[in-house]
């Protein structure tokens, strides 16, 4: 135990003497996360400081090996690490599919060759990436994807549309996957490969969402040659890399509640409600919601903890990641749902400098996509019965 | 601390299980029911039940006992809950070995814990006056006579209270009903004059007492800690008693929803087992994850009452609040997915059912804990 008492206490003093104030509010829009990539934009300087301290302690990626730009922690420095930031409210200094899905993916699945290639640069934030999985007719049922990869020689051409391909026009590469085999199952002929968003054959068209962004497009491949090397894993066995990188994606959205986390929900509303004469919320019903609501999120919180625990104690189901995603997502819309009740009409308002340009709503808004995105909580709960209940096949 | 059961805590479980499955399956407590036992448990199984160390689980080793923690007075509870088992684990082994190891003096210990420990005393904690769960409304009376107190008032729902040997009661010796501070906590022995005791068989097929209190005198040295300053070791002894209820609800939750998802895959309707249909395994894999979690909250919150952390109480509460409702859900989806069969006595489930409800109000249900956990955060 002195190592990691040694180690949180030399954490907790660099975060101090590293962590710039701005960077200790939480995040509440897009433009308060730094993407990384080519065309990386930082917000402002001390969004750029942070990021570029983190970085050069490999705790972008602080859990990865240091020789791919990691920090070499073991698992119990990393969550050491994550409460000590959390405990200061320290920002991710950055966010990215590459950190949060590709990465695990590439540590599992990649040759050494690929993993020198991509990973330094994920950490480093050189490179932003995107996922390009759901198609037009291949969404929940993702195996039935369509865009074909012929084999030319020592390349593949692809062919076809992806959907909902996050940042698709802000991203430099692509983790795609794509069909080489149709004449098997639907699960054994895809392959999973990366390319460049910049070669020739690609064009991505954004969609606009209900909050009035537009985070993702409809992404084109018009003959684009793609290196076989860029293959990760084995030709036609890619549904394995798509599912473990699922995991990541699920267990990364999961959390993605906790990052907004600021003042607790019963001080927000009390702010704009008021207490009655005995200090109580000025709103009996909507008090006992946040109560129980924070119940349930402390309670996800803990499950999260006992979930890396678990893991590490090598007894963690795989599958679980499906149940924590489908939880903290649902908890997540609740969370929204009491802020915009919370607000009242204050967070009704759009388009004004006082909201923000409606950060609020549209922040709400937002939140329904968690139980779509990386899955459906329906079919969460359908890998949950099968896979974990081992309930029968219907 | 690492949110999982270390190596000796799974074996504690496993003999756990092993004894309580063994000797104590469901069908114990149905027999106990069916012959309206006077005990409500019985005395024979609690004396190997302290054969094995369980009755001495907290009990420092100085005073006989192994000197574990919650979280292992956790994994008893809830292996308790699993077969419903009816024994005085709870009021006595936790509850007042906690009250007589936090607040007793030198004497009260060397004369009470030694006898816990061997299982030959059992006693029960007094505190519920109202129908709901409000340990600051105490309004029991203490008031000094001679070089100690007399007492007057009311106790209901004293847990085992019925086969006591000595009562651990929650009385006001100052101040008034909804002040935190004027408790005090009294060993009285229950064969006491002015003393009126009835046993209240409740629906679970547990017992409890309601205890009546007429000028009832309580010597100084039966003054478990101090006069007057007895809330804060009220809530001390209190919240272990709600981790391990909620231990307890966590091995009623899982048993429920092992059994349920057996019987998706056992029994047949429409030429399928209806653990085919969708609508049934989206609310199995819903009650997974509610029971996964919660598992966790309570695990958690035992954690910290061991570590003695100060915001200890706030754990305990979500712990409590998540393990009334997840318990809650199970047992009625528990019956609701095992159709005309769930509903008779026959079959085991409704007694699991009958059990969450007595632990849902035993030391505050799930909106009394919601609203603490309000209160702790000012709002
Ligand atoms: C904000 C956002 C970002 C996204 N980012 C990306 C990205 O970067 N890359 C990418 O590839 N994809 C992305 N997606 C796509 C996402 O993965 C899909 O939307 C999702 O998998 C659902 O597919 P679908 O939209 O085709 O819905 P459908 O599959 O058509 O589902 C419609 C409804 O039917 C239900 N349903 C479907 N099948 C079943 C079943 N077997 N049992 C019960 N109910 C069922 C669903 O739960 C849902 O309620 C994103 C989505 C969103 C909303």
């Amino acid at each position: 135990m002195p190592d990691t008492d040694q180690f949180r206490r030399d954490a907790r003093v660099w975060l101090e003497a590293n962590c710039p104030p701005e960077m200790r509010r939480p995040m509440t829009s897009d433009e308060d996360t730094f993407w990384g990539g080519r065309n990386a934009k930082f917000s402002s300087e001390p969004q750029r400081v942070w990021f570029e301290r983190m970085r050069d302690k490999g705790w972008t990626v602080p859990h990865w090996p240091t020789e791919f730009g990691g920090g070499g922690l073991d698992a119990e420095q990393t969550k050491i690490l994550r409460q000590e930031m959390a405990a200061i409210s320290a920002r991710l200094p950055l966010v990215s599919f590459g950190i949060s899905m590709l990465g695990p993916a590439l540590l599992k699945y990649g040759t050494d060759a690929q993993k020198k290639e991509h990973l330094p640069k994920i950490a480093a934030g050189l490179i932003r990436w995107c996922q390009g999985y759901s198609e037009p007719n291949a969404g929940s049922d993702l195996a039935s994807l369509q865009t074909r990869a012929e084999s030319d020689g020592d390349d593949f051409i692809i062919n076809g549309q992806k959907i909902w391909t996050s940042y698709a026009n802000f991203a430099d590469w692509i983790f795609c996957l794509v069909r080489t085999d149709a004449s098997g199952k639907k699960h054994d002929g895809i392959s999973f490969i990366l390319f460049d968003m910049a070669s020739k054959g690609v064009s991505t068209k954004p969609i606009l969402l209900i909050s009035g962004k537009s985070p993702f497009c409809e992404t084109f491949f018009d003959n684009v040659r793609v290196p076989k090397a860029n293959v990760i894993g084995t030709v036609n066995r890619g549904w394995d890399v798509a599912k473990y990188l699922l995991q990541h994606e699920r267990a990364m959205i999961s959390g993605m509640g906790e990052r907004g986390v600021g003042r607790p929900l019963g001080q927000v509303a009390a702010d704009s409600i008021g207490a009655d004469e005995q200090g109580r919320l000025d709103d009996a019903m909507l008090r006992g919601q946040i109560a129980s609501f924070e119940v349930d999120e402390a309670a996800l919180a803990c499950a999260a903890e006992r979930a890396v625990d678990l893991a590490k104690a090598g007894q963690a189901h795989p599958a679980f990641s499906s149940a924590m995603k489908y939880y903290g997502t649902e908890l997540n819309k609740r969370r929204h749902e009491i802020l915009m009740s919370a607000g009242g009409i204050d967070a009704l308002e759009w388009e004004s400098e006082r909201s923000k340009q409606g950060a609020r709503p549209r922040a709400w808004l937002r939140t329904k996509a968690n139980s779509i995105e990386g899955g459906t909580s329906e079919v969460m709960l359908g890998i949950v019965a099968k896979r974990i209940l081992d309930l029968p096949g219907a | 601390m690492a949110l999982v059961l270390n190596e000796e805590q799974t074996m504690l479980r496993d003999s756990a299980r092993g004894f309580i499955g063994d000797k104590a399956p469901v069908a114990h407590l149905r027999q106990l029911r069916d012959s309206k036992d006077a005990t409500g448990f019985s005395r024979d199984l609690w004396r190997s039940f302290a054969e094995m160390g369980f009755s001495g689980l907290l009990v420092p080793e100085e005073f006989g006992g192994s000197g574990l923690g919650c979280v292992e007075a956790g994994v008893v509870m809830e292996e308790i809950g699993r077969t419903l088992m009816p024994s005085p684990f709870l009021a006595t082994a936790v509850l007042a070995a906690t009250a007589l190891k936090r607040g007793g003096s030198a004497a009260q210990k060397s004369e009470h814990l030694p006898k816990i420990a061997e299982g030959s005393l059992l006693a029960a904690l007094a505190i519920d006056e109202g129908s709901k769960h409000r340990p600051l409304q105490t309004a029991m009376q203490a008031v000094r006579s001679g070089n100690g107190f007399k007492l007057n008032g009311a106790k209901a729902f004293v847990v085992d209270g019925h086969t006591a040997d000595l009562l651990i009661v929650a009385a006001r010796s100052a101040g008034a009903p909804g002040e935190r501070e004027g408790l005090t906590l009294f060993l009285v022995d229950p064969r006491s004059k002015g003393i009126e005791l009835e046993r209240t068989a409740m629906v679970d097929s547990h017992n409890a007492a309601r205890i009546v209190f007429d000028n009832v005198e309580v010597n100084a040295d039966g003054v478990l800690g101090e006069v007057d300053q007895g809330g804060m070791l009220l809530e001390g002894v209190l919240n272990i008693g709600r981790g391990a209820v909620a231990s307890e609800m966590v091995g009623v939750s899982e048993e429920v929803f092992g059994r349920t998802v057996s019987y998706l895959k056992e029994r047949k309707q429409f030429g399928k087992l209806i653990g085919e249909f969708q609508a049934l395994q989206h609310r199995a894999a819903h009650l997974y994850t509610e029971i996964e979690i919660t598992r966790a909250a309570v695990l958690k919150a035992l954690q910290m009452l061991d570590e003695n952390v100060d915001n200890a109480g706030a754990a305990v509460a979500v712990a409590k609040a998540r393990a009334g409702t997840t318990a809650t859900l199970a047992v009625q989806e528990g019956v609701q997915m095992h159709g005309g069969m769930g509903m008779t006595d026959q079959f085991d489930i409704g007694f699991f059912m009958k059990r969450a409800r007595v632990c849902q109000e035993l030391f505050g249900d799930s909106n009394f804990h919601a609203d603490q956990l309000a209160r702790l955060k000012n709002y």
